[in-house]
């Protein structure tokens, strides 16, 4: 069989690699710019054997994929902007009982109901933060339609990882736009399984920590009886009150992360050696930051792009590294500057960090990109007509 | 199913005293629940019934939200999660549909299913998912100390209901069934082998059934709205305030006024959720 070639929007591009992943069950809630992720799953799940079901809402659409889960189902939910608001108190819960599964959020314009037919990316640090309590948060910031398929199977594979929930960050620009993208054959992407215990049933504790790593989950009804809860809890899953363990188990889970992200973050990097003005830039502002650095380098400036295909963990080494070899790292984004804040954070003084901070629902144009480079003031909603290669503000 | 344990009557009669242990977690008691709590007798009343039908502990999920009742599961070796306050139904949608092999019973407050859940309640009614949700109703936020439920008689007094409710109650049955639940009963924690009854039907019957379960709060609802002891409570509640379906059956209407009915009230045939996935896989499948 050959590679087969497909021609869809990134919303379809995402359920394509649900499905390659494994993804065998989806409960969902409409909602624009991500209703053709759910539409997509609801024709393609019954092909394959799958599961699909539209809940009466988002809080339970997410409640489902958990308890899918925990009867040995691969599953995912998606939604955009005002349904990620709902789903955050079980994002938490995920997170604390260690159930693997994906979240796709298309980002549309907020806050509220917002602009629901326009792109934003201002759900970045409701990715990490949304849910109360410090929590371990693993969000992909794909930026292209084949990027998205790709990304979905990292989402799942890490998700089975690290027994934790996984977001995948896009924007309606991506979820909209069409591209044609190649399904690789069976096989040619690694896919992870979920692990299974080995340990006699008697034996089997859901929670138990060995090398650093969480038991498998078990799925139910294959003998291994076990609790799972939202409360704090020991290692065999019941709750406890146990300060110590409370502790430890909460840097335990933020940690198992945090700890790891060699392993998670994944950057790509253009002209990065010499580069004087680094962009730092992730899903729809990097299509326009790669545009713009290609453009400055071909007339001589020396731009580079830092482009994180991970937003959370944060690259933080990444970011610490440019600091000590740029003068400047700009960080195009369409929000008032959620990841430009850590940017600096990171950059720590060591060099300049600017911001162009775009809230129309317009994405931000190469040529505000270039003109930062350049030194050039940029307006947020004015796309300049020429850019002045000779400018050095 | 087991033929030893379904050729046994319901209500447990036999004359050895009815050993739970099969069905409990070791280690994990004592329970929660505050002396003169119904919760105990709900649930042994369920593990009778669990029991006559032959039920492996593996095959069964215990699904349930936040509160007192919500902490059932912990108690019981079988597949169990405690969620979120009001979202069991929904994680009970997700385990069962992923494998519908599992007998799926979710344990659920009058809060937690009727307030915060209560859409997920209707939905799940409406659906008809092969689940048994036993509503473990004490008119009162046990958990929280007290405040006033969805299911609080207008003029009982609560935290949060100081001069009285003005707000007048759900009735779990009526709604449950105006929803769509294929079976739908009411029991008490006072008549304890007639829930075991009922719950060994509803748990039997494919589809969503609902049970209602008349289960008093001594400690905040008991004691807020002037119940002497827990025994005159569970009296005056549970007891007098109920009949019996066959029994209302046979009375003239002005002697069952005020009455809530116990027993089966409502039973319907309808295509399970999971059964009509099935059908719809077959389909789409085979063309
Ligand atoms: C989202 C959310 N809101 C509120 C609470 C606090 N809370 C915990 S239990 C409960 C009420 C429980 O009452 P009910 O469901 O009737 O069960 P009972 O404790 O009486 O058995 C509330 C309000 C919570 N845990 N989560």
């Amino acid at each position: 069989m050959s590679k087969k070639k497909i021609f869809v929007q990134g919303n379809e591009a995402c359920i394509q690699g649900a499905l390659y992943a494994g993804c065998r069950f989806y409960a969902g809630y409409p909602i624009t710019p991500s209703t053709e992720v759910m539409e997509q799953m609801a024709a393609n799940l019954p092909k394959v054997g799958g599961k699909f079901i539209q809940m009466e809402d988002e809080i339970g659409s997410i409640a489902a994929i958990v308890g899918a889960v925990a009867a040995g189902e691969k599953a995912m939910t998606g939604t955009s902007g005002p349904g990620f608001s709902l789903k955050q108190e079980i994002m938490g819960y995920a997170a604390m009982a260690e159930i693997p599964m994906v979240v796709v959020n298309v980002m549309r314009a907020g806050p509220s109901t917002g602009y629901p037919t326009g792109p934003s990316q201002a759900d970045v640090m409701q990715a990490k933060w949304g849910s109360h309590g410090d929590s371990p948060s693993v969000v992909l910031v794909p930026s292209s339609v084949q990027e998205l398929f790709y990304e979905t199977i990292r989402a799942f594979n890490l998700a089975e990882k690290y027994r934790t929930p996984v977001v995948i960050l896009f924007d309606e620009v991506i979820g909209h736009m069409r591209e044609a993208i190649t399904i690789p054959e069976p096989g040619e992407v690694e896919v992870i399984e979920r692990a299974k215990p080995d340990c006699a049933p008697e034996d089997y504790k859901p929670y138990e920590v060995k090398d650093g790593k969480v038991a498998p989950l078990a799925a139910f009804g294959t003998g291994y009886r076990y609790h799972i809860t939202g409360l704090y809890h020991a290692e065999d899953g019941f709750p406890t009150a146990d300060q110590q363990y409370i502790h430890d188990t909460n840097m335990r889970l933020v940690n198992k992360i945090e700890d790891n992200k060699a392993d998670i973050c994944e950057n790509e990097e253009l002209f990065l050696e010499d580069a004087e003005t680094v962009v730092f830039a992730y899903g729809v502002s990097a299509k326009s930051a790669k545009f713009a650095v290609k453009e400055l380098r071909a007339a001589g400036i020396k731009a580079g792009l830092l482009r994180p295909k991970t937003i959370w963990p944060f690259p933080s080494d990444a970011v610490e590294k440019i600091s000590k070899t740029a003068k400047k790292i700009i960080v195009p984004e369409m929000n008032l500057g959620q990841i430009h804040g850590e940017v600096e954070r990171y950059a720590a003084g060591r060099c300049e960090v600017q911001g162009i901070f775009r809230v129309d629902t317009e994405p931000i144009h190469p040529k505000q990109i270039m003109n930062a480079v350049l030194g050039v003031p940029v307006e947020p909603t004015v796309i300049p007509d020429v850019v002045d290669f000779t400018a050095r503000g | 199913m087991t033929t030893e344990a379904t050729a046994r009557t319901v209500p447990y009669k036999e004359k050895k005293p009815f050993d739970y242990d099969p069905y409990l977690r070791q280690g994990k008691l004592p329970h929660i629940w505050c002396a003169g709590c119904g919760h105990g007798i709900v649930l042994k009343s369920l593990l009778r019934a669990i029991d006559a039908l032959g039920w492996k502990n593996d095959d069964i999920s215990m699904v349930s939200g936040i509160g007192c009742s919500s902490r059932t599961p912990g108690y019981v070796d079988f597949n169990t999660m405690h969620t979120l306050h009001g979202r069991a139904f929904a994680f009970a949608t997700g385990v069962k549909f992923a494998n519908p092999k599992l007998n799926v019973i979710v344990t659920t407050g009058d809060g937690d299913a009727l307030a915060i859940g209560g859409n997920h309640f209707i939905h799940a009614a409406r659906r008809n998912m092969d689940m048994t949700i036993l509503v473990y109703n004490n008119y009162i936020y046990g958990m929280t100390s007290g405040q006033g439920s969805p299911t609080m008689p207008e003029g009982a007094v609560s935290t949060t209901s100081r001069f009285g409710s003005i707000e007048p109650p759900f009735d779990t049955c009526e709604l449950a069934k105006t929803a769509g639940a294929t079976f739908v009963a009411r029991g008490t924690a006072f008549h304890a082998q007639e829930l075991e009854k009922t719950l060994y039907e509803a748990l039997k019957h494919k589809g969503t059934s609902v049970v209602d379960i008349l289960d008093s709060c001594p400690t905040y609802y008991g004691r807020f709205n002037k119940h002497k002891n827990v025994s005159e409570m569970m009296k005056s509640i549970e007891k007098d305030g109920t009949i019996s379906v066959a029994q209302a059956a046979k009375l003239p209407p002005e002697k069952t006024e005020g009455k809530i009915v116990r027993g089966i009230l409502h039973r319907a045939e309808r295509l399970e959720y999971c059964d009509g996935y099935q059908n719809l896989l077959d389909r789409v499948q085979n063309k």
